[in-house]
């Protein structure tokens, strides 16, 4: 398997496992790479790559960005602030008039979920979704994945806990679909308003008790609380909320977890979700995260470069 | 591999044995100062080569200390985009540096000379070596598409463009052959 099955990258729910190997099986030739005095190579120098933000980020951005530089891409950057989109043009017409200047990929962010996938059936090139409102964030979920694979080996089996705002997260979703098809057992925590209905649907644990959720975890993922998406008030206070959905010292000390695994995919709110100590201990892999993610964005792009010329 | 293809033997395990001390003894002769000395293997077929001749060096200069390393292409290639199936990197693993020191690159089979080419590419990200000498085992020299020869040189081979040259190194290192092939399948061609 030498392929990625699609010639786009729009979520994990429609890639495959064999994908999935595919993409870490590359990063881990790139981790190399940006580990080296030299970091970057050729492979992607006749490539035009368009960076398009509907919507803020500043990690994300800057992964994907210098991991095109890394591959000797030409990078054009778009944010809508900025643009005609405040002027009133359409999705499609914004992507068509940057395709016309000879764009070959387009990394896109967008705050309606399915707009990457809307995108991918209209223009011609490749699209890679980062981030398409509280649906899917796959390089979030694949570098995560990676990540974790570096410190455990096969997740088959593993027990990774999701806690925080599940309802509003696209990083959930795309977590939740990656880790079950590497074999993971995967659990939501967080309280009921921010739980999505029917999400055992999915084949997904809910626990609304944060400490029963970490005795049964080997892994924690911190989401943050997404206050620019919640419309009316889903707890009492950020006081109460972190009083119970916080995850501290003294908290991880109590249900006795010496060797948990504290993931956050950024940004992190010091002392709301997670205590400063927990987030720079010795649980914790989020600057590995951030590292990891240039690694894998490299991947993707060197994958789906790579078969743009014979895709059908 | 298809059974009809016709094959004969170019070089059977004692010769290539003959061949493999030859070109140490070559390099052995040239280079007097073993510490500024480096082998660096393409990968992924260039590493049986280089291991042989890596094996045979240490016991000529009477040292464990030569450098070697072993360089993935993949992402220098010049016909990324430009072929059906993708390319699948092996690991690159040269953990010194190649700043001011003598190179032989090696590889088993010099064809177009683009592998070359991609190497020397990729070699400049570890530093800038005093000179670079290229080893081949077998050198095809009517088929090359770029002005590169090689300093160490097996045997040379005149073949049509559908024949197909290939080494076989076998685990144990005992039975080891090169072989031409009479008709072509695609994945075999350097």
């Amino acid at each position: 398997m030498t392929k990625l099955s699609s010639k786009h990258l729009l979520g994990i729910k429609n890639i495959s496992r064999e994908d999935i190997d595919l993409i870490f099986s590359t990063a881990d030739n790139f981790k190399a790479v940006i580990n080296r005095p030299i970091k970057k190579v050729p492979s992607l120098r006749d490539i035009t790559i368009a960076n398009i933000f509907f919507e803020n980020s500043t990690r994300t951005k800057l992964s994907f960005e210098l991991a095109e530089k890394r591959l000797s891409a030409d990078v054009i950057n778009f944010s809508a602030g900025s643009s005609s989109v405040k002027k009133g043009e359409s999705l499609v017409d914004t992507v068509n008039n940057i395709l016309a200047m000879k764009v070959d990929m387009v990394v896109m962010r967008h705050p309606n979920p399915g707009a990457a996938m809307f995108l991918s059936e209209r223009v011609d090139c490749s699209i890679i979704n980062a981030g398409d409102g509280a649906h899917e964030h796959p390089t979030q979920a694949l570098l995560d994945a990676f990540s974790l694979r570096e410190r455990l080996g096969d997740l088959t089996g593993k027990k990774v806990l999701i806690a925080g705002d599940i309802l509003h997260s696209r990083v959930a979703l795309s977590n939740i679909f990656c880790l079950q098809k590497l074999g993971a057992e995967v659990a939501v925590c967080g309280p009921s308003t921010l739980i999505p209905k029917h999400i055992e649907a999915l084949g997904v644990k809910a626990f609304l008790n944060f400490r029963q959720a970490l005795e049964w975890c080997d892994v924690v993922n911190m989401l943050r609380i997404q206050m620019e998406r919640q419309d009316i008030q889903y707890f009492p206070s950020l006081r109460e909320y972190t009083m119970q959905y916080g995850l501290s010292r003294q908290l991880l000390d109590e249900v006795g977890k010496e060797d948990i695994i504290v993931m956050h995919p950024g940004p992190i709110n010091r002392g709301v979700e997670i205590t400063s100590d927990i987030a720079d201990s010795e649980y914790s892999i989020i600057l590995d995260q951030v590292e990891n993610g240039v690694a894998v964005r490299m991947a993707i792009l060197y994958l789906l470069a790579g078969q743009a010329n014979s895709a059908n | 591999m298809h059974h009809s293809m016709e094959s004969r033997s170019l070089l059977n395990h004692e010769s290539l044995n003959h061949t493999l001390d030859r070109l140490a003894y070559q390099v052995f002769e040239r280079h007097l100062n073993v510490s500024e000395l480096a082998l660096v293997a393409l990968q992924p077929r260039g590493t049986f080569l280089g291991r042989r001749i890596l094996s045979r060096l240490k016991s000529m200069y009477g040292t464990e200390d030569i450098r070697y390393g072993e360089l993935d292409i993949t992402f220098h290639r010049d016909d990324f985009r430009r072929r059906d199936e993708m390319l699948v990197p092996a690991s690159t693993n040269l953990d010194f540096s190649l700043e001011g020191i003598h190179i032989i690159l090696i590889d088993d089979v010099l064809y177009t000379g683009r592998t070359v080419r991609a190497g020397l590419d990729a070699m400049l990200d570890y530093g800038r070596p005093a000179n670079v000498e290229l080893m081949a085992l077998i050198d095809r020299r009517f088929s090359r598409e770029l002005p590169v020869q090689p300093d160490y040189t097996g045997r040379v081979v005149d073949v049509v463009t559908d024949e197909t040259v290939k080494v076989k190194w076998s685990e144990d290192d005992t039975n080891n052959e090169v072989i031409l092939f009479s008709s072509t399948k695609h994945d075999e061609v350097k």
